[in-house]
């Protein structure tokens, strides 16, 4: 069971040491990773995938539960590490939902029973209720992440989950990260998008190929993450008032200021 | 000098994720040199040219590519020591399912795509099932559980191989690669074998007969019901 992972400090692209020595990240924990394109985003996420050695470019070791990890850890591929979510993954196999998530716990050796509660918790996430009976290359794209964040919770075996620009997906971003992390898995978020970047704890910010530094998350912060968690839910329903081809009925009051809260009420 | 021989089906990503694994391998400093097979028409060999990597082409023409391949690999090794290069990579044409050109000391890599479908990797054959390390390609674009699927298929079909989810767009997995490259050894043209044997059926075909009817045929012939006849002289 891996309880932990720690990143060890190496070195940016220049060749000089990052500012840090090592981050501990644990079980259950929500981090955010942000920076501009090349800033060395992805080779983060590669060295936490490979179990990093002090033997790729960023030269940073890679820790689990406080340990270096064995070899059969590292090269396995059974035991890859890390799972990913992005927005730009579709579900290409042409088969029903429930043959799939069989087919999917087979391979993983879980109890096909698992499959009610994948799709149970898929529907959670999204406006539109999927069936086991559809065929998944019919769903749409909120549907289709749905489905892909419950069977990553409860299918794949990966204690780590990286979720990859997942701005526009239509589904519930709030509650499908809380999904993640409630079920132990330890979730990385890739983001610009600022209601996933602020509801992490810490963010880890990159530059230039290194990590620059790790930023906790500030109460003001936190507050405004509320806020836009707020706004976000009345957005999810107006969208599936517009789906739903009703008329939208909505009054957006505010005063400016972060302190009080925001007064944008959709009438059902 | 360690040769490594890559195969895979056409546009599965050969070329794209070769290109970032070079660069990787150039940092390290490594004398490469590169044999490039296709078909008949490619323009690949002026990719490696261009970040300066001595290239050797080969268009096959009317010949099998494998078998093109594997008739003239002493003379890519040739090449190779000719530019004093520590490393030979051969690139393959994008193979039929049947052949597989990996020899008994060369590394074997093949390239996959996952978007080819879960069922890919019980169709393609010798070179998935007797090469060292498969790089899957974008995977980025399909779901994690297809993924995962994909890879316990590619497992079944070669439970000792060491698998790379490699990005041809982003370079993802090619740090990982070229180290396996470097592990390659003990390459010797005199007593090298292929690990698997290109198909022997021999017929008419194969020497040019353009007509369908079965009458016309002879050779090694096997037939839909899987039975596998000799028919000639």
């Amino acid at each position: 069971m891996v309880q932990s992972i720690s990143i060890l400090a190496g070195q940016n692209k220049d060749g000089n040491p990052e500012h840090f020595k090592r981050i501990d990240i644990l079980r259950g924990e929500i981090v955010g990773v942000v920076g501009p394109t090349g800033s060395g985003k992805s080779a983060l996420v590669e060295d936490i995938e490979q179990l990093a050695q002090s033997d790729t470019p960023t030269h940073r070791k890679i820790l689990i539960n406080n340990m270096i990890p064995e070899q059969d850890m590292r090269f396995n591929p059974k035991k890859k590490l890390v799972a990913q979510l992005s927005q730009n993954m579709n579900f290409i196999a042409d088969m029903s939902v429930e043959e799939f998530l069989l087919l999917h716990s087979r391979c993983r050796n879980k109890n096909p029973n698992l499959i009610e509660k994948v799709i149970q918790h898929a529907n959670m996430l999204t406006g539109e209720p999927i069936k086991k009976e559809m065929n998944l290359t019919v769903l749409s794209g909120g549907q289709s992440r749905s489905l892909m964040v419950a069977d990553v919770a409860f299918i794949s075996d990966s204690p780590v989950v990286l979720i990859d620009e997942i701005e526009n997906a239509g589904i519930k971003k709030h509650e499908a990260l809380q999904l993640l992390s409630g079920y132990g898995k330890i979730v990385l978020v890739v983001t610009h998008d600022p209601l996933l970047a602020l509801l992490t704890r810490r963010r880890i910010i990159m530059e230039n190929g290194g990590i620059k530094k790790i930023f906790d998350t500030t109460g003001e912060e936190r507050l405004l993450c509320d806020m836009l968690y707020r706004i976000d839910k009345e957005l999810f329903k107006v969208r599936e008032m517009v789906r739903q081809g009703e008329e939208v009925s909505a009054c957006f009051k505010w005063d400016g200021s972060y302190s009080n809260h925001v007064d944008f009420v959709v009438q059902n | 000098m360690n040769v490594v021989i890559v195969a895979g089906t056409p546009g599965a990503g050969k070329t794209a994720v070769l290109l970032h694994t070079l660069r990787h391998l150039l940092e390290q400093q490594k004398l490469i040199s590169i044999a490039k097979v296709d078909c008949l028409y490619t323009d690949d060999h002026i990719r490696f040219q261009k970040i300066g990597i001595p290239t050797l082409l080969g268009l096959s023409k009317d010949m099998c590519p494998d078998h093109f391949t594997i008739f003239n690999l002493s003379e890519m090794v040739e090449f190779a020591q000719k530019n004093n290069s520590d490393m030979l990579i051969v690139e393959t044409a994008g193979l039929c399912h049947r052949c597989a050109p990996y020899t008994t000391n060369s590394l074997g890599v093949c390239v996959i795509d996952a978007t080819s479908g879960p069922n890919t990797p019980l169709k393609v054959g010798p070179f998935l099932s007797t090469a060292n390390v498969v790089a899957i390609t974008k995977g980025d674009i399909i779901s994690q559980a297809e993924r995962e699927i994909f890879r316990e298929r590619i497992l079944e079909m070669n439970p000792g191989c060491r698998i790379i989810e490699a990005n041809g767009l982003t370079g993802k997995g090619a740090a990982e690669l070229a180290n396996y490259f470097s592990e390659s050894s003990g390459f010797d043209c005199e007593t090298e074998e292929l690990r698997h044997n290109a198909p022997f059926s021999i017929c008419t075909l194969c020497v040019g007969e353009t007509r369908i009817l079965k009458n016309y045929h002879r050779g090694v012939l096997r037939h839909m019901d899987g039975i596998h006849e000799y028919t000639g002289e």
